[in-house]
């Protein structure tokens, strides 16, 4: 995984927000992951056109914060290991 | 423990008990033949409306064989509109390709194939014969429609020590996941139990074999090996609790924490004919009954392991120990325990069981006429 990377949902997995749960949840044959909070804010964004530092760059805007690269990259790692997203 | 019940998140739509083959493990009640007024297209648009808006988004559709029903494109149409991830379960007998393909513009996310079988399909299945040639086109076809491909096969004894040879299959058929799922013994399961429960020694030759699988395909096919309970010493935390995420609309209507719960004598649960989803699944008697631990009695009452299995299954504390409300008997702490200590004991040994299989039909169904 280097910065130019464009992770994207597998297709096997549909991301959705569910209102009821007040979170995005990954839907796959007969089961289903609740994300947390960052984890679900990572992963929509995950959609193949942006690079890993365009997602760090977003993500720290939007929550005007800094230092976010360590994490991302973490759960991106985690996230490609359950092959939840993969590469592009 | 009365916290407030969180909402269903998975809903199975039991469209049909009508089936072209005769599993002898069927789950569906023994007297299914019984059940036959189904609800109609508009009710059932109208429950997975209702069940989504409580926040149901899992939603698988099985039966029975779903595809029998002509209205299954409008139904899966319907969910996949409301944003349910849609789950068909299935035979493959009848998905044909003008089917697969209405399937796939409905949005169907998901077919999961199972591998039924009678004694006849099992050796059909094993000598690469009919059954086969038909999994393979379904399984084919599917793969060409872009869906992942879940194949389930029930095991048990009789066909528990061929699990090499179904492994391989599942891997030549370009399955994505395969389930192999020991035999659960209720309804037609519990009528053929002593038939169907394999001996200790099959299930640890068959993970022994299905380990050496797992390392050799790797990422390629995800194997899950389900043991018996009855093996198992502690059950299993039934349905994740009782009413507590699942909800069941059996084909004639009725709102069940489980499939097999209608077995239960005593519990009235409502029909989504004149009862709301929100009102049976927060409001009826049936739903609240076992939920939490509020309900236990003693051993389950004062065990430090309660939140583990919530007591287990309450249709196997009936089915083999006559009480709903009692400890799970394949739990070792059981006072029933030696109902399934010897039913184990009694699979150890070889040779004929004296009652020959039953298979599921409606004919039997009727001779039978007798929950479970
Ligand atoms: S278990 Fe077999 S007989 Fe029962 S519904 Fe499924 S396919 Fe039909
Ligand atoms: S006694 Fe009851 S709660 Fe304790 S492990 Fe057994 S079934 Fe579960």
């Amino acid at each position: 995984m280097n910065a130019d990377s464009r992770p994207v949902v597998n297709s096997h997995f549909r991301l959705q927000w569910e209102k009821t749960q007040q979170a995005w949840v990954l839907l796959y044959p007969e089961g289903m992951v609740k994300l947390n909070g960052s984890a679900g804010e990572i992963l929509c964004r995950c959609d193949g056109s942006r690079s890993i530092d365009g997602l760090v760059a977003e993500l720290e805007a939007a929550f005007a914060a800094t230092g976010l690269r360590n994490d991302v990259v973490a759960f991106l790692d985690h996230a490609a290991q359950q092959r939840w997203v993969r590469l592009a | 423990m009365s916290r407030q019940p969180g909402p269903p998140l998975w809903l199975l739509a039991e469209l049909t008990y009508r089936c072209p083959l005769h599993c002898v493990f069927c789950f569906n009640p023994v007297d299914f033949a019984l059940h036959r007024d189904e609800l109609g297209t508009e009710e059932w648009l109208r429950v997975l409306n209702e069940a989504r808006t409580l926040g149901a988004v899992q939603c698988g559709i099985s039966g029975g064989e779903p595809l029998l029903r002509d209205d299954l494109e409008i139904i899966v149409g319907e969910a996949h509109r409301l944003g349910y991830y849609t789950n068909l379960l299935t035979s493959g007998v009848g998905l044909d390709e003008a089917r697969a393909a209405r399937l796939k513009e409905a949005g169907l996310d998901h077919i999961q194939l199972s591998f039924q079988d009678s004694t006849q399909e099992v050796n059909d299945f094993l000598s690469h014969t009919r059954t086969f040639e038909l999994k393979e086109r379904v399984a084919k076809r599917i793969k060409e429609h872009g869906w992942p491909m879940v194949m389930n096969v029930v095991i048990h004894r009789l066909n528990i020590d061929h699990i090499g040879r179904i492994i391989e299959m599942a891997a030549d058929l370009g399955a994505e996941y395969l389930e192999l799922a020991n035999a659960q013994y209720y309804s037609w399961g519990h009528l053929n139990r002593d038939q169907l429960l394999p001996s200790r020694e099959q299930l640890v030759r068959a993970e022994a074999i299905t380990n050496a699988w797992r390392a050799r395909l790797g990422e390629r096919m995800k194997i899950f090996f389900v043991v018996p309970d009855y093996y198992e010493g502690r059950p299993k935390k039934c349905m994740n609790g009782w009413g507590n995420v699942f909800l069941t609309i059996t084909p004639d209507g009725l709102a069940l924490p489980c499939h097999t719960a209608r077995m239960l004598p005593g519990i009235e649960f409502p029909n989504v004919r004149d009862t709301g989803v929100r009102e049976a699944w927060y409001d009826s008697e049936g739903f609240n009954r076992y939920r939490g631990t509020a309900w236990m009695k003693e051993p389950c009452r004062s065990c430090p392991e309660q939140e583990n299995d919530l007591g287990g299954c309450r249709c196997q504390a009936f089915m083999l120990a006559g009480d709903a409300a009692v400890a799970d008997p394949v739990c070792s702490k059981s006072p029933d325990h030696g109902v399934v200590e010897q039913t184990v004991a009694h699979a150890q040994q070889n040779g004929p069981t004296a009652q020959p299989l039953v298979f599921r039909n409606p004919r039997e169904s009727e001779r039978l006429a007798r929950p479970f």
